[in-house]
C-alpha cells in the first residue's frame, strides 16, 4: 500500500496544469475553487474506454443521488453526468446507469456491488455514500473498512472508481455528525489513490459564494435541479481531468 | 496520606471555564469563531480538559467525603451527583426533541430528502425515547454528559483504591485502557455503532485527574518543574501544530515524512488516542508552568468570568449545549453571515457568564441566609464542586 506522503506528493504533481482544465467550459454558476477538483488520481480504465469510444459509468448511491418526484431520476446528477459527458466527449458512446438504493449504508452497497458490477461491466463506478452511515451512527472503523472494501471490489472488477461524500446540509448540521465520516472518506481516497468528488466542500463553497442558498427551506425543485446539474458537470470535468492526468505520468501501472 | 491544600485551586475553575466556552463554540456547526478553539491547533480538544478537571475535582470533593464519612456515604453522594447529571441530560434531550420537531415541520427541501430521514425517529418515539433514557440514543453533541454519568457511576471503587494505593489505582485504570484497545471494548449505541466517547478509554483521563488531585500532582511537581519537561512539552505541541496545519493546507502534507503519517493516523477520538493524551498532558505542563497556583491575577476581574463558569460547570455545560442549539437555529433561520456568527458566539459566552454570576450570587445568599445550618457545604451538591 502506498503511503500518505507518496500519495499526496503524486496528487500535488498531478495538479500541475497540463492543458486547459475541463471545468473551464462549465457555466459560471457551477464554478468552484479549482483545488476542490484537483487532487486527482488517474483513471486508466476510463481513459481507455474513451479511446475505445465506448464509456459506461455505473453510479451507486443512496437518497442524495436522486431527487424526489416522478422525474427525480431524470433530473438528478447521474443523468446530468451523462448529458455533460456527451457534451464534453463527442463521438464517445456514453451510458450512465444509476443504481440508487435509498437508506443504504456503505456496507449494504458493498454487498450489492458484485452483482451490479457483473450486470453492468462499467469502466467507472461513481460511488456516493456516507450520509446514511452518519445518520445511523455506524462505527467509523466499520465505515472506513466498508469503503476500502468497496474500492477494492471495483478495482478487482477492472473498473475505476470515484467516491462522492455527503452533501453539505446546514439545516441538519446539528443532527447528523458527518465529521468523522467525511474525514474517513478523504483518508480512504488518499490511501487507495482514488479521486474523491468532495461534494460537501463544493456545496459549502457555493454557500460562501452565495451561488446557492442551502440555508433557507424553499420547496423549489428547480434549485435542486440546478444543483444536480452543476454536480453532473463538475463530475464530468473531474473525470476528464483525471484521465488527462493519467496520460503523461507513469502512475497508472503502479496500482 | 495526601492531600494537600484545602483551598480551591482557581486554575482548575479557570481552565474548566475556558473549556466550557470552547465546547460551546465547537458545538455550533459551521461556526467561523470555532477557528480559535484548540482542536484546530493540535490533537486534543476541550473535552480532554473537561474530563481531566472533572476527575480532579470529583476526587478532591468525594475523596474528602470518603475519608470523613466512609465509603457508603460518599458513594451515595457520587451516585446522587450522577443522577443529577442524568436528569440534566434528559432535560437537554427534551430541548433537542423540540428543536428537531420544529425543523421537521418547517423544512422541506427536495435536495435533502435523505438527510431529513434523520428525523424519522420522531415517527417511533416509543423506541427512541426509551433508547435515549438508556443513554444508547445520543443526538449529536450530546455525548459528553453520558460519559460523565458512566464515569461517576463507577467512580467510588476506584476512588477507594486511589485513597489507599494511588499508584495501584492509576495502574488499574491504565490496564483497563490497554484492555479496551486490545479487545475493542465499547458500549453499544442506538440505532447502530458504539459510544462516541468510549468510557473504557476516557476513564483513564478521569482517573488520572483524580490521581493528581489526591497527591499525584505533588509527586509529579519535581518532573513538571524541570525545564527538560517543559522543552519536551513545547516540542510536542509544535509537532502537533505542524501536523494540524497540514489538515488545512494540504500542500504542506508533502513535508510530512511517510513513516510519520503511517504512525500517527488515524488519530482516534472515540478511544482517546495516545497522541491526544500526550497533547493534553503537554498543554497541562505548559499551563502549570506559566500559571502558578498563587498567581495573583487569578483573583483579578479579567479571569473572573471564566472562573465563575468553571465553578458551575454542570449548569454552564448544559446551558452551553442549549445555546449551541439556539445558535445553530439563528444561523439557519435568521442569518449565517460571519458577523452573525461572531455576535452569536459572543452573546452565548455572555449568557454563560451572566448565568454563572447569578448562580454564584444565589449560592452566596443561600449560605448567608441559612443561618442555623452548618456552614459545611454539601460536597458535590453545587454544580461547581464536581
Amino acid at each position: 500500500m502506498r503511503t500518505l506522503g507518496t500519495i499526496l506528493f503524486v496528487g500535488a504533481t498531478l495538479c500541475a496544469p497540463l492543458s486547459i482544465p475541463a471545468w473551464a467550459e462549465d457555466p459560471a454558476d457551477c464554478r468552484v475553487a479549482e483545488n476542490l477538483l484537483e487532487i486527482n488520481f488517474p483513471l486508466p480504465k476510463v481513459a481507455k474506454a474513451i479511446t475505445d469510444k465506448k464509456l459506461k459509468v455505473l453510479v451507486m448511491g443512496a437518497g442524495s443521488s436522486t431527487l424526489p418526484g416522478p422525474n427525480g431520476q431524470r433530473n438528478a446528477y447521474p443523468a446530468r453526468l451523462q448529458n455533460a459527458l456527451k457534451e464534453k466527449l463527442p463521438g464517445v458512446a456514453t451510458t450512465v446507469v444509476a443504481d440508487v438504493k435509498l437508506r443504504s449504508t456503505a456496507g449494504d452497497m458493498v454487498d450489492e456491488m458484485p452483482v451490479a458490477l457483473a450486470a453492468n461491466k462499467p469502466a467507472l463506478v461513481v460511488w456516493q455514500t456516507g450520509t446514511v452511515d452518519a445518520m445511523l451512527g455506524v462505527d467509523p472503523d466499520n465505515f472506513s473498512a466498508a469503503v476500502t472494501k468497496g474500492v477494492e471490489t471495483v478495482h478487482a472488477a477492472a473498473a475505476d472508481i470515484i467516491l462522492i461524500n455527503s452533501q453539505y446540509s446546514p439545516r441538519t448540521d446539528s443532527m447528523i455528525a458527518l465529521g468523522s465520516y467525511l474525514d474517513d472518506m478523504r483518508w480512504v481516497a488518499l490511501q487507495q489513490g482514488v479521486p474523491l468528488f468532495d461534494r460537501f466542500a463544493i456545496m459549502k463553497l457555493w454557500t460562501e459564494l452565495n451561488t446557492f442558498d442551502f440555508h433557507s427551506a424553499p420547496n423549489k425543485l428547480d434549485i435542486a435541479e440546478r444543483v444536480h446539474d452543476c454536480m453532473g458537470r463538475l463530475l464530468a470535468s473531474l473525470m476528464i481531468e483525471a484521465t488527462r492526468s493519467a496520460e503523461p505520468l507513469p502512475i497508472s501501472g503502479s496500482r | 496520606m495526601p492531600p494537600v491544600s484545602t483551598e480551591r485551586d482557581l486554575r482548575l475553575d479557570l481552565f474548566r471555564g475556558l473549556a466550557l466556552w470552547l465546547i460551546f463554540l465547537d458545538h455550533i456547526p459551521s461556526n467561523a469563531v470555532s477557528w480559535i478553539t484548540i482542536r484546530n491547533y493540535g490533537f486534543s480538544d476541550a473535552t480532554e480538559i473537561f474530563v481531566f478537571i472533572s476527575g480532579y475535582t470529583a476526587a478532591f470533593v468525594y475523596g474528602r467525603a470518603m475519608r470523613e464519612h466512609g465509603f457508603i456515604v460518599s458513594s451515595a453522594r457520587v451516585l446522587k451527583r450522577a443522577w443529577q447529571i442524568y436528569v440534566a441530560h434528559v432535560f437537554l434531550f427534551a430541548i433537542y426533541l423540540a428543536e428537531i420537531a420544529y425543523v421537521s415541520q418547517s423544512f422541506d427541501n427536495p435536495l435533502y430528502t435523505e438527510e431529513m430521514g434523520v428525523l424519522n425517529f420522531l415517527r417511533n418515539p416509543d423506541v427512541t425515547i426509551l433508547q435515549a433514557l438508556l443513554l444508547k440514543f445520543k443526538p449529536v453533541n450530546m455525548d459528553v454528559l453520558p460519559l460523565y454519568i458512566v464515569l461517576l457511576a463507577g467512580f467510588s471503587p476506584i476512588l477507594w483504591l486511589l485513597l489507599r494505593r494511588p499508584s495501584l489505582g492509576l495502574i488499574a485504570s491504565a490496564v483497563l485502557y490497554a484492555l479496551m484497545w486490545t479487545f475493542d471494548w465499547n458500549i453499544a449505541a442506538y440505532p447502530k455503532g458504539v459510544w462516541v466517547f468510549n468510557p473504557f478509554a476516557w476513564q483513564l483521563l478521569f482517573v488520572f485527574g483524580a490521581w493528581c488531585a489526591l497527591g499525584g500532582a505533588q509527586r509529579l511537581s519535581r518532573w513538571i518543574s524541570s525545564p527538560v519537561t517543559l522543552a519536551l512539552a513545547l516540542a510536542y505541541l509544535a509537532f502537533a501544530l505542524s501536523i494540524a496545519m497540514t489538515w488545512y493546507f494540504p500542500w504542506l502534507a508533502v513535508y510530512v515524512p511517510h513513516f510519520v503519517g503511517e504512525a500517527i493516523y488515524p488519530i482516534d477520538k472515540t478511544n482517546l488516542d495516545v497522541l491526544r493524551i500526550l497533547h493534553f498532558v503537554s498543554l497541562a505542563v505548559v499551563a502549570v508552568w506559566f500559571v502558578p497556583r498563587d498567581w495573583p491575577a487569578l483573583k483579578s476581574p479579567v479571569f473572573w468570568p471564566a472562573i465563575a463558569c468553571g465553578q458551575h460547570s454542570l449548569e454552564i455545560f448544559c446551558l452551553g449545549v442549549f445555546l449551541s442549539f439556539a445558535g445553530h437555529f439563528v444561523f439557519t433561520e435568521v442569518s449565517n453571515r460571519v458577523v452573525t456568527q461572531i455576535l452569536v458566539s459572543a452573546a452565548g459566552i455572555g449568557v454563560m457568564v451572566g448565568t454563572a454570576w447569578l448562580l454564584s450570587w444565589y449560592k452566596k445568599v443561600e449560605r448567608r441566609g441559612s443561618g442555623p445550618r452548618p456552614p459545611a457545604t454539601k460536597p458535590g451538591f453545587a454544580g461547581g464542586d464536581a
